[in-house]
C-alpha cells in the first residue's frame, strides 16, 4: 500500500520541508506560485503533477502568447467547416456528407535521438491515441523526419532505429503510411526531428470530447497497465528526498506495444458505437496527472480518484511515479454508472484490462487518495490550464543580415550543357532529392484498402466514403533552410508548398496542423525565430483563409549553442468529392503535352542547387505570393473536374529539373523539354530555368485532345502558362531530353536516384 | 455463397477481405476468434495482420483460438480455407499446411507490388487463373521467408502444391521462391502476398498500364465462388 506517502495533512504540518522542485524542472518563482495557489506547500504528489503539467511540453508556457494568433487571426469563412478548433486533442473538420476528419502532427524528437526505435514507435502511438480520443477511427499516418548529415556515422544509427520503429508500430497497428518527409542536414545531427501525423475519420454524431461531466459518473482507466517507463524527472522523486527504498532510475523513454494499441482502437470504437462513454482522454505526456486534471478542468470541475485502483505492472511504484508514468496504450473514460456493466462487457470482449479509479464530483477539486490518505487536493484548472505564461526575451539574430546579404546570385553557373547535366545528376542523387523507397518500402500503405495516393505522390489521399468516393488529401512541408534565412517567409513558404501539394492532387485545401520545431526558447535569437515563424504562419493562414486546427511546439532542439534550423512543419488537409478524379504526380502516357504553370524568377538562394553544387546557404528565400497560390489551386481543381490533366507535379526543392526527373522515373515514360520559352519570357538563364525554386509553379501533362480546353481555362483565369515539352517514349529507349542542353536515359536517372539511400543505410 | 472472415485480436486486413468477397459477388460473414461457431459459411479466409502482436511466433497463439478447432475440422472435411500472410502463418502453425515462415532474409519489413506465377490453377482458390499465369499482388510482411525440410519441399514440388512462386524478385528469401502452397486436397491454400489488396481499380497495385489498377486478387474469390456453386 502507500509507501511513506506525503499526505495533504502532512504538507500542512510540515510547511518548511525542503522539496526538490528545481530538480523537477520548476523555477523558484513557479514553486512559490504553487505554494500560493494551495495556501501551503504541495505534497510530493501535487509537486509531481504541477512539475509535469507546467513543463514546457505540456503547458506551452513560452509559446502561448504567440500561439494565440492562430485563434485571433481568423475570418468567419475559416470557421465555417471547423467542428473543433485548437485546444482539444486534435482539430475536427467537416468534410461533408455527414463525415468529419480529425488530424494532428506532433513531435517525438528527443526520445527518438536517445532511443530511436522506441522513440519513433511511441511517437506514432501517441498521435494515434489523440485521434481515437476524438471519437474517430484512425485511417492514415505519415512522418516528417529530419536527420543529421547523411554521411555522419551516427546518422545511420538514428535512421535505422526511427524507420524501424515507425514501420514496426504503424504496420502492426494496421494504418496506411501515405506520405511524409525525409531530410538530411548537419544542423539536425544531435537533434533529429521525428514528427508524426495521424488522420482519423468519424461521422458527425460520433464526436467525443475530453471532459468529465455529470456528477457521480465513473472515471475509468483502461488499456495497458501502468509501469515505470517514461517517468523522466520522476527518477528524482525516487531519490533521497522522497524514498530511499523506492525503485531506482527508470528509462525516460516509453516502450510501445502496437498490439495493445490496435486492440484499444477497436475496443474504443465499439464503446463509441454503443454510446458507452461520456468523455474520453488519452494518456500521453504526464500520464494520469494530465488526464485527470484536463478531464476535470473541461467538465464539472471536480473529480475523486483512488490511486490504489490503478493496475500496475510494477507493484513497487510510488504514488508520485504512478501520477507521472507515461506508460503507453492507456485511455481514461468517463462512464455513466448505469452503463458501467455494458462498458465492462466490451472491454472484456477485447481482453483490455480496466479499473474504475473514481468519479466526477461537484467539489471543484481534484482529490486523489492513496493508501486511504489524501495525497492530492487541488483546483484542477491550476494544474491543467492556468500554468505559467512567459514572455521570453527576443533578439534579432546578430548573424542574419550577413547571411541574407550572401546571395547565391554570384555563385558560378554551368558553362555548358555537359556541366548542367552533371549538376542535374548530382541533384537527383543528393540525399534530400534521391528516391526514398529504401525507407518507404518498409511501410504498409495498402491496409484498409482506401489509399488512393501515397508516396511518391505530392500528397497522400484516402477514400472516406466507399459509396460516394468522398475523400481527403494531406501533405506536409517545411524547408528549414528557407526558415534559417527568414523564419517569417519560411513559415509562409511551408504553408504555400503544403497547400500546393494538396491542390495538385485535385483536392481543395481546408485546414492546417503544425509542428513547430525550434531550438531553446531561453535563447533570445531562437525566440525571435519562433515569434517570426508563428506570425508568418498565422498571417499566411489568414490570407489563404485556412484555419490552424491544432498542433504542437517542440523547443530545445539544440545541442550547446547549436540550434536546428527553425523547422515549422505545416500539414494541410484537403477534401475531394470523389477520389476517382485524383491526379498523380507523374504522367502515365506518351504523347501528352507538358505545361509549366507560373513564372520562373532568378531564385536560387537557399535552393537545393546552392546546397548540392556549392554547399551554400545564404540570401533571401523565394518570393511567396499567396493569392497566386490560391488561383493556382483553383485552376488545377477546375482542370481536374473536367478531367483535362493527366498529372500535376508541384515545383519545389530542385525546381523544374527535379520535377521532371521524378516524373520520368516514376512510370518510365520519357520527355522532350525545351527551356528557351521560359528563358525568354521570364528573362532567366538555363540554370534558373532548371533549378530556380520560384513558388507558385506546377508541371502538368495534358492529353492532346484536351489542349484547347486547358489553355482556355488558363487564359480565362489569366494564369501564366507555357508549353515546355511533350512526354516521349517509354521502355528501354526512354530518356529525358533537355533540348540544346543534354539528354539522360531514364534508366540512368533511376539508377542514380535509387542508389543514394541504400549506399548509406542498406 | 457465404465466405467467413475471422477477426483475431490484432487482425488488420479483415475488413479488406470482406470487401474483396463482396466485390467478387459473394456474401462476407464476419467471424470472431473467440466463438466455436462458423455460422454456416461455405468457405473461410484467415486474414492478414499481427494477431496477438506476433508474440511467441507469428500466428502461433491465434492457431489455438477457440474457432480454429472448427476451422481445422472443416478444412479436413474439404471446406475451402485461404490463409493470407498472418493467416498463412496460422495455417502452418495449425499444421494444415507444412513448413514454416521466418524473418525476411534482409531483416526488414517490406511492402511491394509483387509479380507471381500461378503454378497450380486447380486449387479451390485458383481455378479462375490460367496455368502459369503471371499476376501482380501486393506483398507486405516482416516474416515471410518460407522454409521446409528437403523432403517436404520435394513433396510440395512433386505434387504440384507450390501454388504461387515469386518472379523477378524473391522478396523475403523463401526457399524455391515459394510464395504460396496448398494441402494435398487443394482446398487449403496459404500465401504471403495479399490478394484482398488487388480487387478494386484505383486502390490496387500498379500495373504496366496504369497506377493502382491491378485487380488480379479478385479471382482468388471468384474461384472459390465458382467451385462451390459447381
Amino acid at each position: 500500500m502507500a509507501r511513506h506517502a506525503d499526505t495533504v495533512e502532512n504538507a500542512v504540518a510540515t510547511p518548511e520541508k525542503e522539496q526538490p522542485f528545481a530538480a523537477l524542472g520548476l523555477k523558484p518563482d513557479e514553486y512559490a506560485r504553487i505554494r500560493e495557489i494551495l495556501g501551503r506547500r504541495p505534497t510530493s504528489g501535487e509537486l509531481a503533477m504541477y512539475s509535469v503539467m507546467w513543463s514546457e511540453h505540456c503547458s506551452y508556457k513560452s509559446s502561448k502568447i504567440y500561439l494565440r494568433q492562430f485563434g485571433q487571426k481568423v475570418t468567419p469563412a475559416m470557421k465555417e467547416h471547423l467542428m473543433v478548433g485548437m485546444g482539444e486533442n486534435a482539430g475536427v473538420v467537416d468534410i461533408g456528407e455527414g463525415w468529419a476528419v480529425t488530424f494532428k502532427v506532433e513531435s517525438h524528437n528527443h526520445p527518438s535521438y536517445i532511443e530511436p526505435f522506441q522513440g519513433a514507435a511511441t511517437g506514432v502511438g501517441g498521435i494515434v491515441r489523440d485521434i481515437i480520443s476524438m471519437g474517430a477511427r484512425p485511417v492514415a499516418v505519415m512522418d516528417q523526419l529530419r536527420f543529421g548529415a547523411v554521411d555522419n556515422p551516427d546518422t545511420a544509427r538514428v535512421v535505422h532505429g526511427v524507420v524501424g520503429g515507425i514501420s514496426f508500430y504503424g504496420n502492426c497497428l494496421g494504418l496506411p503510411n501515405i506520405g511524409g518527409e525525409t531530410y538530411f542536414d548537419s544542423c539536425y545531427q544531435g537533434n533529429p526531428l521525428v514528427n508524426a501525423l495521424a488522420v482519423g475519420v468519424l461521422r458527425h454524431e460520433d464526436l467525443h470530447l475530453a471532459n468529465a461531466s455529470g456528477v457521480g459518473n465513473k472515471v475509468v482507466l483502461f488499456g495497458a497497465r501502468t509501469g515505470g517507463d517514461g517517468i523522466g524527472g520522476a527518477s528524482i522523486l525516487a531519490s533521497d528526498s522522497f524514498d530511499k527504498t523506492g525503485p531506482t532510475k527508470r528509462p525516460a523513454v516509453q516502450v510501445g506495444d502496437p498490439f495493445a494499441e490496435k486492440v484499444l482502437i477497436e475496443c474504443c470504437l465499439e464503446l463509441y458505437r454503443n454510446e458507452l462513454v461520456e468523455g474520453i482522454q488519452d494518456l500521453g505526456a504526464a500520464g494520469i496527472s494530465c488526464a485527470t486534471s484536463e478531464l476535470a478542468s473541461n467538465g464539472d470541475g471536480g473529480m475523486f480518484i483512488e490511486l490504489d485502483n490503478v493496475l500496475l505492472r510494477d507493484p513497487t511504484l510510488t504514488a508520485e511515479e504512478i501520477l507521472m508514468s507515461e506508460s503507453q496504450e492507456r485511455m481514461m473514460a468517463v462512464v455513466r454508472p448505469e452503463k458501467l456493466d455494458a462498458f465492462m462487457a466490451v472491454v472484456n470482449k477485447w481482453d483490455v484490462e480496466t479499473s474504475v479509479l473514481g468519479e466526477v464530483t461537484d467539489t471543484g477539486r481534484l482529490i486523489i487518495h492513496h493508501g486511504g490518505e489524501e495525497i492530492v487536493n487541488v483546483d484542477p484548472r491550476t494544474v491543467a490550464i492556468d500554468g505559467p505564461v512567459y514572455e521570453r526575451p527576443v533578439a534579432y539574430p546578430s548573424w542574419i543580415d550577413a547571411l541574407n546579404a550572401d546571395s547565391a546570385r554570384d555563385l558560378p553557373r554551368a558553362a555548358n550543357g555537359e556541366e548542367l547535366k552533371e549538376q542535374f545528376l548530382a541533384l537527383v542523387a543528393s540525399p534530400n532529392l534521391a528516391d526514398k523507397s529504401y525507407i518507404t518500402d518498409q511501410y504498409d500503405y495498402y491496409v484498409m484498402g482506401n489509399t488512393a495516393l501515397a508516396f511518391p505522390d505530392d500528397a497522400g489521399m484516402i477514400r472516406v466514403d466507399e459509396q460516394s468516393g468522398l475523400g481527403f488529401a494531406i501533405a506536409t512541408d517545411a524547408n528549414g533552410r528557407y526558415c534559417q534565412l527568414d523564419p517569417y517567409e519560411g513559415a509562409r513558404l511551408a504553408l504555400a508548398e503544403a497547400y500546393r501539394n494538396v491542390a495538385v492532387s485535385g483536392a481543395t485545401p481546408m485546414a492546417v496542423t503544425d509542428c513547430l520545431n525550434f531550438g531553446s526558447p531561453e535563447d533570445p535569437e531562437v525566440m525571435w525565430q519562433f515569434s517570426r515563424a508563428v506570425e508568418g504562419l498565422a498571417d499566411a493562414c489568414l490570407e489563404m483563409e485556412i484555419p490552424v486546427t491544432g498542433g504542437n511546439v517542440s523547443f530545445y532542439n539544440q545541442t550547446g549553442t547549436n540550434a536546428i534550423h527553425p523547422t515549422p512543419v505545416v500539414g494541410v488537409l484537403g477534401v475531394i468529392d470523389d477520389v476517382a478524379r485524383r491526379i498523380p504526380s507523374a504522367w502515365q502516357d506518351e504523347g501528352h503535352n507538358l505545361y509549366l504553370l507560373g513564372v520562373t524568377r532568378e531564385e536560387l538562394d537557399g535552393s537545393a542547387w546552392a546546397n548540392t553544387v556549392h554547399k551554400h546557404l545564404g540570401g533571401r528565400p523565394p518570393e511567396c505570393d499567396l493569392s497566386r497560390e490560391i488561383e493556382l489551386a483553383s485552376l488545377i481543381r477546375g482542370a481536374s473536374l473536367e478531367s483535362l490533366i493527366g498529372s500535376a507535379h508541384d515545383l519545389s526543392d530542385g525546381g523544374l529539373a527535379q520535377a521532371l526527373a521524378e516524373s520520368v522515373v516514376r512510370f518510365g515514360i520519357g520527355a522532350r523539354v525545351w527551356l528557351n520559352d521560359i528563358m525568354e519570357r521570364d528573362a532567366v538563364d538555363a540554370t534558373n530555368a532548371l533549378f530556380s525554386e520560384s513558388t507558385g509553379r506546377v508541371l502538368v501533362s495534358v492529353p492532346r485532345e484536351d489542349d484547347v480546353k486547358f489553355l482556355g481555362l488558363c487564359e480565362a483565369r489569366e494564369f501564366p502558362v507555357l508549353r515546355i515539352g511533350v512526354t516521349d517514349r517509354s521502355g528501354a529507349e526512354a530518356a529525358l531530353e533537355i533540348q540544346g542542353e543534354f539528354t539522360v536515359p531514364v534508366s540512368e536517372l533511376r539508377a542514380r536516384s535509387n542508389a543514394t539511400l541504400p549506399h548509406y543505410f542498406a | 455463397m457465404r465466405i467467413g472472415v475471422i477477426t483475431f485480436p490484432g487482425s488488420l486486413d479483415d475488413r479488406d477481405a470482406l470487401r474483396a468477397i463482396s466485390l467478387a459477388g459473394a456474401e462476407g460473414v464476419a467471424l470472431w476468434h473467440g466463438e466455436h461457431d462458423l455460422h454456416g459459411v461455405d468457405a473461410i479466409v484467415l486474414p492478414g495482420g499481427f494477431s496477438y502482436g506476433d508474440y511467441l511466433r507469428c500466428g502461433a497463439i491465434a492457431s489455438h483460438s477457440p474457432i480454429m478447432a472448427e476451422v481445422i475440422d472443416a478444412a479436413k472435411k474439404g471446406m475451402p480455407v485461404l490463409g493470407i500472410c498472418n493467416g498463412f502463418q496460422m495455417l502452418v502453425e495449425a499444421h494444415l499446411l507444412p513448413g514454416g515462415l521466418i524473418r525476411n532474409h534482409h531483416g526488414h519489413f517490406i511492402r511491394r507490388d509483387q509479380l507471381l506465377r500461378v503454378e497450380n490453377n486447380s486449387t479451390a482458390w485458383t481455378s479462375d487463373f490460367s496455368a502459369n499465369e503471371e499476376i501482380v499482388i501486393p506483398l507486405k510482411n516482416g516474416e515471410g521467408g518460407y522454409i521446409a525440410n528437403e523432403e517436404t519441399l520435394k513433396e510440395l514440388e512433386g505434387e504440384g502444391r507450390v501454388v504461387f512462386r515469386y518472379l523477378g524478385v524473391n522478396p523475403n528469401g523463401s526457399l524455391n521462391d515459394i510464395a504460396g502452397i496448398s494441402n494435398a486436397q487443394g482446398n487449403v491454400v496459404g500465401l504471403m502476398p495479399h490478394p484482398e489488396h488487388a480487387v478494386e481499380a484505383g486502390f490496387g497495385p500498379n500495373t504496366d498500364f496504369r497506377m493502382r489498377s491491378g485487380v488480379d486478387g479478385l479471382r482468388f474469390f471468384t474461384s472459390v465462388l465458382e467451385g462451390v456453386l459447381a
